[in-house]
Order: structure tokens, then sequence, then C-alpha cells
């Protein structure tokens, strides 16, 4: 039986080294100056830490204007996507129409769907719409696209809060909306600030649409601009590269940090309950 | 993909909260025992007025979902059917099977589309049999448990831009950690596995089963903790051994869950596109080119909208007979059980 465990945990140490090792290197790369990131034999921590390649990251290119482009195309997206989904949400989840299957299976079916087939076409609306190159055809876009799991998420937030409350605020005289704003809305709070969350994760992250949507360069937002430091020839200049990765990948893992629990433990309790 | 990277997201939301309160039945039974009352003196009328109210409801999030998503798959399907390019002043004309016609012959596209199959299910298959490890392993009682918990999750929070930034860094030929590693373990020289013929797919490949391990691993995690914990026990306590207990207990009940995980893991990685861009855009010589990739620089840098949308209808039909097949393993499990 000991064995066992010892086996378990040297398993577990084994998957923590291959996911951890990759970031950890990233980070190490850098706050290496250029001396140690040409050198045959890099180590793991650096020698002699430095600034210098963020510095030169954020001379190289916009940085700064990119990440307040993801910010804004981030946050138009969490806010609008919840706005627009939870009332759909509260129909799916209260009620067995027609309507609100078809609505599940088009969740299940825009997932299938690649890309390409949809971005073609979006392309030539939000052209003849003048909304290329432009933040707010992006959010338009990135809205539409964070709504199926922004659905997902809700419905089950909305299935979670008790019925029976919303009949005894029904029988003690209170309106239907009364009923939405000052006993629904309070117990749903956290699930709308988690979905919301997600939904700016998601948006912060996405690369394709933002590459083919955005055309100058002010306007793009982070991930696209991180692949303008990877030059023609696929030959990159590691360290203010790595920098810049860095930086963009923080707000991601704040946020994320701040749902995990939400992530994995709300599944456990859906588990435990159903 | 994952949707695309988000997608991914999306599937262990669903199964996460989605599934509680089914205790709410008991409730549902009590409206729908008043429903037929209230409809009987007005027949349909009052019915009428909640459908209306739910309508508006849903409208704010049905209209943009019609217009930007549902509509453009409609659109996409009809251009491909036509000789849209980019820039062209002359109208777009009608051209019937042409594009599918000259997709038949495109040696180059079924060349990528292998390369996307291989793709998919090289990714597909690991990342399910690593992240099952790894979901059994996080649902013993081990210590660090939190802490593997909150690293298993850190793949799926970075932009998948800076994922091929990072293994960029890992692979890199002289300061990369890859080759530093090997040469301290006297494995040789190391080499340039993102421009080797030979290597960069498998390469490539690693960096997407490093991607998509977090989502199927949560996956896999909810699954588990599904899996009845007395019977568990009292398989134990009859002998069966480990791996008995898994065939007989944990299996079937995970069993859903793992099918539906693995289906979505196809499509999103059939569907990739921003890690492969970042880490060798489809090289070299054309080694890693996925069909989004392909696809895509039909699209945008040769501006044949038209044919890129034909490649897109066969990607869908693709996927469909992936969905098929293993929605009837799904439906056959179902009997079964």
């Amino acid at each position: 039986m000991r064995t066992s465990r010892a086996g378990q945990y040297a398993a577990l140490l084994a998957y923590l080294v291959f996911l951890a090792f990759p970031f950890l290197w990233l980070v190490s790369t850098a706050f290496k100056p250029p001396q140690e990131l040409a050198s045959l034999h890099p180590t793991w921590i650096p020698e002699n830490p430095t600034l210098a390649n963020f510095r030169q990251a954020f001379d190289e290119q916009p940085l700064l204007d990119a990440a307040l482009n993801s910010l804004a195309a981030a946050l138009g997206t969490a806010v609008i996507a919840v706005l627009l989904a939870t009332p759909m949400a509260y129909v799916m989840a209260r009620r067995r129409t027609r309507l609100a299957r078809a609505a599940t299976g088009w969740v299940v079916v825009s997932q299938a769907f690649p890309l390409v087939l949809v971005i073609i076409p979006l392309f030539l609306v939000l052209k003849n719409l003048r909304l290329i190159d432009s933040m707010t055809g992006l959010v338009m876009v990135y809205v539409v696209w964070a709504l199926p799991f922004a659905l997902w998420m809700l419905v089950g937030y909305v299935r979670a809060v008790p019925r029976e409350l919303e009949e005894a605020a029904a029988v003690d005289g209170a309106g239907r909306l009364r009923i939405l704003v000052s006993v629904t809305a309070p117990l749903l709070a956290p699930g709308l600030v988690a979905t919301a969350l997600f939904a700016f994760v998601t948006a912060w992250n996405e690369f394709f649409f933002a590459l083919v949507l955005l055309k100058t360069p002010e306007k793009q937002t982070l991930p696209v601009v991180l692949t303008h430091f990877i030059g023609a020839e696929g030959v990159a200049d590691l360290g203010p590269l790595a920098a810049a990765a860095f930086l963009a990948t923080l707000p991601s893992l704040v946020v994320f940090a701040l749902i995990q629990r939400r992530i994995t433990g709300g599944m456990l309790t859906g588990a435990v309950k159903s | 993909m994952r949707a695309v990277l988000t997608g991914r997201g999306a599937f262990t939301t669903m199964t996460g909260p989605s599934t509680p309160c089914e205790g709410a039945d008991a409730v549902t039974s009590v409206t729908e025992a008043e429903r037929p009352a209230a409809r009987a003196p007005r027949p349909g009328g009052d019915r009428r007025v909640t459908d209306r109210g739910a309508w508006f409801l849903v409208l704010p999030a049905l209209i943009p979902i019609l217009i930007l998503s549902v509509g453009p798959l409609l659109y996409g399907i009809l251009l491909s059917f036509t000789d849209a390019q980019s820039g062209r002043t002359e109208a777009t004309r009608w051209i019937g099977g042409l594009n599918f016609q000259d997709l038949l012959h495109d040696t180059l596209f079924w060349e990528s589309f292998r390369i996307g199959l291989v793709w998919a299910v090289a990714v597909t298959v690991p990342q399910f049999l690593l992240a099952l490890g790894l979901a059994l392993l996080l649902n013993q009682d081990l210590r660090l448990r939190w802490l593997a918990r909150a690293l298993a999750i850190v793949p799926w929070a970075m932009p998948e831009v800076v994922v091929g930034v990072m293994w960029r860094l890992v692979y890199a030929p002289d300061a990369g950690i890859l080759n530093e590693t090997l040469r301290d373990l006297g494995l040789g020289d190391g080499r340039d596995w993102l421009s080797g013929l030979g290597t960069a797919l498998p390469a490539v490949v690693v960096v997407g089963v490093w991607a998509g391990m977090p989502t199927t691993t949560v996956a896999l995690l909810a699954g588990l903790q599904n899996t009845p914990r007395e019977l568990h026990e009292a398989a134990a306590v009859d002998g069966a051994g480990p791996w008995r207990r898994f065939r007989t207990v944990t299996w079937p009940a995970l069993r859903p869950v793992a099918l539906s995980i693995t289906a979505l893991n196809l499509i999103w990685n059939f569907n990739s596109f921003a890690l492969v861009y970042v880490l060798t855009s489809g090289g070299p010589g054309g080694r890693t080119r996925l069909p989004m990739l392909f696809a895509y620089e039909e699209a945008f840098r040769y501006g044949q909208f038209g044919y890129a949308a034909a490649m897109g209808c066969v990607m869908v039909a693709a996927v469909s007979v992936l969905l098929a097949v293993l929605l009837a393993g799904r439906l056959r499990g179902g009997e079964a059980a």
C-alpha cells in the first residue's frame, strides 16, 4: 500500500513538472540578459536578471496600445455577453419550450463548425457595415462567439436557484419583475460574475478573429501584436518576445485564479447534486 | 479552435453547473399541474401571453446569434458555390460545384487534410489518456492536490498565442531548455525541432496535448465524482484489484463524459489554428499545415473566398462524420447501460 502511494506521488510530480516547466522557462527567459540568451548553455535561473527585455519589448511594439485594445475588447465582451445571455438562459432553464431546446442544440452545433466557414461571410458582412478594422465589429463577433458557453454556464446557475423561493415571493404578492430583481438576481450574482470573467478571458486570449478583422497596427490586440515579434523567416528576438508574452498572460492567470474554484468546485457540487 | 480556445472552455462549464438541480422536478410537477387549470377558461390565451414574454427575453441574444452566427454559416455554405474573391469589382457568379471539383484534384489540400486528421487523432488520444491519469490522481486524497489542481488548469488560462511562444522558447535550438537538457543527459546535441522535416509535426503535437489537457482533466474529474463510492468500496471488499475496480465500477460511470469530451477534443483539434500558426505557420514545407491554416491562407492571403469556403464545407462534413460515429457509440453505450 505504501509503495503504491509513493508511486502516486511520483506520477503527480511528473505531471506537475510537465505542466509547469514551459511556463517557468518563459519567465526565466523573460528576465535574461542578451548574453545569456545567446549562450549555448542556458540556465534555469538567470545569472544576471534584468528588465531590459521588457523595456525593449515596449520600444519595439505598441504593447501598451495593444493591452488597452485587448482590455476594451474583453470588458465589452464580458458585459454585453452577460447582459444578452442572462434573460435567454433564464428562459432556457425555467421552461421546456421548443425554443429552449433549439437554443441548446445550437450551443452544441456551434462548437462543431470550423471558424474558416464563418469568418469569410463575417468579413464580408462587417465590411458592408463598415465595421472591419473596428473595435465595435470585433466586440460584436466576440459577444456572439462567447454566447454559447455563457448560456451553458448561466443555465446551470439559474437552475441552482430554487424555484420555491420565486414561488414563495409570488405568493407574497411580488410581481414578476420584482421577483427577478430582488429574489433571483442576488442569488445569481456570483454566477453572473463567474460567467463575465470567463467571457473576459475568452476575449482577452482570442487570436483568429482579431488577426483577420483588425488591420491597422494601432488597433490590434495583444495576441496579434505578440506574433509581430516573430519575424518573417520565423526568427524571433527571444528576450522581448518572452517578456511580452509573460505580461500578456498575467491578466488571464489572475482572472482564472479568481474563478478557478468555481470551475472545478462548480463541477463537483454539480456532480454531487445530480 | 477550441471555439477555438475558448471553445475549449465551453464544455467543462457545460457539464459543470448545468447538471445541478434536477431536484427542481418536484416543483415542476406543481407548476405543470397549474398550467392546464389556468388554460381551461381561456384556451390558449394565457399561454400566448407568457410565450410572448419568453420571446421578449430571448430576442436580445437570439438576434445577434442569427445575424452573426447562423446567418454567416449559411452564407458561407452558399459562398462555396460561387467564385467570390476578395477585392474584385465584377459581380460574384454562381458556379455550382466547380470549387468542389477543383478541390477534389487539389493534392495540396488533401495533404493538409490528412495532416489535420493525423494531428487531431495524435493529439486527442494522448490528451485523453494523460488527462485520465491526472484526473484519477487528483481524485485521490493526496497532499499537494490543491497545487496540482491549480496548475492543471494553467494552460487553459493562457492565450493560445502565448502557449505557442512559450514552446518556441522550449524548442529553441540554442537557448532552448529541451536541447540543453538533452545535452546534459548526454543524448546528443539536440536539433532544431520546429524546422526539422521529421520532428516538426511530433513537436507540435506535444504542444497540442499540453494545451488541451486542462479541459479534458476537469471534465473527467467531474465525471469521476459521479462514480458511486459505495460500489467502489464494495468491490474492494470483494477483493477486486485496482484495474478490475476501474473497469467494472469507474469506467461505466465515466463513459458518457469520456465520450463527450473526446468528441469535442477531436473537433476542436481538427479545427485548431492559433497554436500551429505561432509555432511553425504550417512549415517546414507544409508538414504542419493544418486545414484551417490552409483555408486561412487561401482566403486572406490569396483572396479566394469561394474556394476557401468550399474547404470549410469539406471540413464541416468531416467533422460531422466524426461526430456521427462517436454519437452512435454513445447511443449504443446508453442502450447497454
